[in-house]
C-alpha cells in the first residue's frame, strides 16, 4: 500500500516558484495498479519521483504499507521500490544477468541465490535464459530491454513499484503485447504499483484506479469505469475525449451484457418453424441455426423462411460473425459495424452458442451507468443489470 | 577487379621499394652507421621511456581522480571554468611548458617530468570529465532509482560506461607525450632527443634519425599497447570495438 499525505513539491526557477504537486493526498491499495495521468507538465512525475526521493519533497508523507518513510535511509528506501524508467536505463556496461540481479547483490544476496533469481525472471517474462542471460543491453531489441528492465525491477520481489511511463517507447505492436504479459504478471505477484502515463487507452487498460492531475493537483482519483462515466468536471471530460463512452466499450466483457435467452433453429426444422419462431422470439430479420452441439453454423433470414419452402439446412446463410464470453465490448462493436448487423452470438470456449448480444443491450448497459450516476447515486452504484430486449 | 589489381600493384612496388633501399642502406654503408648508434639508441631509450612512464603515470594519476571531481554534481558551479582553464592550459606549447618549469625547477629530470607531466594531465582530465559527464542522465537516474548510493553510482556504473573515452584520453596523451619526451633534452633530462638535437646540430643526418626513428616506433607501440588495454578493459557492453 501506497499513502501520499499532503505531498507538495515547490521547485525554485528563476521566474519564481512554482508548485509542481500540490498537497497530493492518494493512496493505492496493496495489489492494485493506480495509473497517474494528466498532460505534461501536470505533476504526475513529480509525484511518483518523490515517493523514492528522486525529486525531494517540500513538504508532506509517503508511506509505504503504513510505514513512514521519511525517516528511512534513502537508499534502503529505494532498494525496496522496484523502479522502471521510460528510458529503460538498463547498464549497457553490465550483462543482462548482471542487469537483474543488480538490486538482489546491493542487497548481498549470495550468488547462488542471485544466479537463480535471475532465471527465475527470466522464466517470468518469457525470455529464454540460456540465450539471454550474458548478452549485453544493446544487442536486444527495445521491447526486449524493458522486459529485462521490468525484470529488474522485480528481482528483489519488492512490494511497491513505480513505473514512469514504462511503455511509452516502444512501438504500439510490442507495447501491447508487453502490457498483457504484464497484467498477467501482476495477476500473481499482486504487486502495489503506482505507474505514470500520459496515454488513456493505456491507463484504461492498466489501471485499477486512474488518478487524473492537473497543474500540480489531484483532480480525480477513481475506477476507470467511473472515470469515464462520471469525469467531474469539464478539464477530465475533455481529457478523456470526447469518444470517452467509446473508451468504456474495453472495460466491459460480453458475459456483463450478454443476453442468454436466444431462440435458436436446427438444420432438420423446417422454415415454417423458423418463421413461427422468428415471429415467437420478436425478431426482425432473421434467426440463428446451430448443430447437435450447439455451435452456430448459419442464420435463417425472415424473407427466405417467409417465401420458400423446405428445411433450414437447405436455405441458411453464413453467419457474419460470434463472439466469446470474454471479449471486450469494442470488439462486439467493432464486429457488428464490420458486418452491418445489430445482434452477435456469443459463444463459450467451447464454441457452443450460450446467448446473444445486441446493439441495444450494449448502449443500455453503458447508459444505465449514466443514468445512475446523474441521479446523483453514489460513484460505486453498480450498473443495472436489465433484460436484455430482442430486435 | 581493377582496384584489386591496383592494390596488388601497389604492394609489389612497396616491397621493391623496401627492398632497394635495404640494398642502397647496405650498399652506401648508412646501416653500420646506425648500428654505431645502437649502445646509445638502447641506453637513451631506456631514459625516455623512464621519463614517459613517470611523467604519463602521475598525470593518470592525478588527471583521473581531477576528472571525477569535477564531474560531481557539487562541482557543477566551477566544472566548466575550470575545464576552460584546462583547454587554455592545453593550448601553450609544450616548450613553453618545459622553459617555465625550467626556471622554477632548474634543470635536470625533475623539471622534465613536471613540464611533461602538465602536458599530458590534460587530455587525460578533459576526457575523464566529458565521458563522465557523457554518462546518460536515464542510466544515471536508473541507478539512484534502485538505490545504489553515490559511489556505488561511480564505481559500477559512471566509470565504466566513460571508460572508453577515458581511454581515448590516455591514448592521446601519452603518445604525444612519447613524441614530445625528445625536448625535455634542451633542459637537460636525456632521453632521445639527446640524438636528434645533436643529430640537427651537427649536420648529422643518421644520428638525427637514429634518435627519430626510435621515437616514432615508440609513440607507435605505445599507442597500439593502450589501444589493446583498451580493448581489453572496456566492458563489451560499451566497448564501440568489441561491438
Amino acid at each position: 500500500m501506497i499513502q501520499l499525505d499532503s505531498l507538495t513539491k515547490v521547485f525554485d526557477t528563476p521566474k519564481g516558484a512554482v508548485v509542481a504537486a500540490d498537497h497530493i493526498d492518494m493512496e493505492v491499495p496493496a495489489g492494485e495498479i493506480c495509473v497517474l495521468l494528466g498532460p505534461s507538465g501536470c505533476g504526475k512525475t513529480t509525484t511518483l519521483k518523490m515517493i523514492n526521493r528522486i525529486i525531494r519533497p517540500t513538504s508532506g508523507k509517503v508511506y509505504i504499507n503504513g510505514e513512514d518513510t521519511t525517516g528511512m535511509d534513502t537508499q534502503d528506501l529505494r532498494r525496496g521500490i522496484g523502479y522502471v524508467i521510460q528510458q529503460i536505463g538498463l547498464f549497457p556496461n553490465m550483462t543482462i544477468e548482471e542487469n537483474i540481479t543488480v538490486v538482489p547483490r546491493l542487497l548481498g544476496w549470495d550468488k547462488a541465490r542471485y544466479k537463480e533469481r535471475a532465471r527465475e525472471m527470466m522464466a517470468m517474462i518469457a525470455m529464454e535464459p540460456d540465450a539471454f542471460l550474458k548478452r549485453y543491453p544493446n544487442e536486444l531489441s527495445g521491447g526486449q530491454q524493458q522486459r529485462i528492465g521490468v525484470a529488474r525491477a522485480l528481482a528483489a520481489d519488492p512490494p511497491v513499484m513505480l513505473m514512469d511511463e514504462p511503455f511509452g517507447a516502444i512501438d504500439p505492436i510490442n507495447r501491447a503485447v508487453i502490457q498483457d504479459e504484464f497484467l498477467k504478471m501482476q495477476q500473481e505477484l499482486k504487486k502495489t504499483i503506482m505507474f505514470v502515463s500520459h496515454d488513456i487507452d493505456e491507463a484504461i487498460k492498466m489501471g485499477d484506479r486512474i488518478a487524473i492531475f492537473r497543474e500540480g493537483k489531484l483532480v480525480q482519483s477513481s475506477t476507470p469505469d467511473d472515470l469515464l462515466a462520471a469525469p467531474r468536471n469539464a478539464f477530465v471530460e475533455s481529457f478523456l475525449g470526447e469518444d470517452r463512452a467509446l473508451k468504456r466499450l474495453n472495460l466491459v466483457k460480453v458475459r456483463d451484457v450478454v443476453s442468454d435467452d436466444i431462440g435458436c433453429v436446427r438444420p432438420d426444422d423446417t422454415l415454417e418453424a423458423a418463421l413461427a419462431r422468428i415471429d415467437d422470439f420478436g425478431y426482425q430479420s432473421s434467426i440463428l441455426m446451430v448443430n447437435d452441439r450447439r455451435q452456430p453454423v448459419g442464420i435463417i433470414t425472415r424473407s427466405v423462411a417467409r417465401t420458400t419452402k423446405g428445411y433450414c439446412r437447405d436455405h441458411f446463410l453464413g453467419i457474419p460473425a460470434s463472439v466469446n464470453l470474454d471479449d471486450d465490448l469494442r470488439k462486439v462493436a467493432s464486429l457488428m459495424f464490420a458486418h452491418d448487423t445489430t445482434w452477435l452470438p456469443c459463444v463459450d470456449d467451447d464454441g457452443r452458442v450460450c446467448g446473444q448480444i445486441t446493439q441495444r443491450s450494449m448502449t443500455r448497459h453503458l447508459g444505465s451507468r449514466y443514468r445512475a450516476l446523474e441521479g446523483d447515486v453514489s460513484p460505486n452504484a453498480t450498473a443495472l443489470t436489465d433484460t436484455t430486449p430482442k430486435e | 577487379m581493377p582496384i584489386q589489381t591496383m592494390k596488388g600493384a601497389l604492394r609489389v612496388l612497396l616491397v621493391a621499394a623496401v627492398f632497394f633501399a635495404g640494398v642502397w642502406s647496405h650498399a652506401s654503408g648508412v646501416i653500420d652507421e646506425f648500428l654505431f648508434y645502437l649502445p646509445d639508441v638502447q641506453y637513451l631509450m631506456g631514459q625516455h621511456l623512464w621519463l614517459t612512464a613517470v611523467s604519463g603515470g602521475l598525470a593518470i594519476a592525478a588527471a583521473i581522480p581531477l576528472g571525477i571531481v569535477l564531474s560531481r554534481p557539487s562541482m557543477a558551479r566551477i566544472a566548466e571554468s575550470a575545464m576552460q582553464v584546462l583547454n587554455v592550459g592545453t593550448t601553450i606549447p609544450t616548450l613553453a611548458v618545459l622553459a617555465l618549469s625550467m626556471s622554477f625547477l632548474g634543470i635536470g629530470t625533475v623539471p622534465a617530468i613536471f613540464g611533461l607531466f602538465v602536458a599530458t594531465l590534460l587530455p587525460i582530465a578533459r576526457n575523464t570529465y566529458a565521458g563522465l559527464k557523457g554518462v546518460s542522465p536515464a542510466l544515471m537516474e536508473a541507478a539512484a532509482g534502485i538505490g545504489m548510493s553515490p559511489t556505488q553510482r561511480l564505481f559500477k556504473v559512471e566509470l565504466p560506461n566513460a571508460l572508453y573515452v577515458i581511454f581515448a584520453g590516455i591514448r592521446t596523451a601519452l603518445t604525444i607525450n612519447v613524441g614530445t619526451v625528445p625536448l625535455a633534452f634542451l633542459i637537460g633530462a636525456g632521453g632521445l632527443g639527446e640524438l636528434i638535437f645533436t643529430g640537427i646540430a651537427l649536420y648529422d643526418t643518421v644520428m638525427m634519425l637514429a634518435g627519430a626513428i626510435p621515437t616514432a616506433l615508440l609513440a607507435i607501440i605505445v599507442d597500439a599497447l593502450i589501444a589493446t588495454t583498451a580493448f581489453l578493459v572496456v566492458p563489451r557492453g560499451v566497448n564501440p570495438s568489441r561491438a
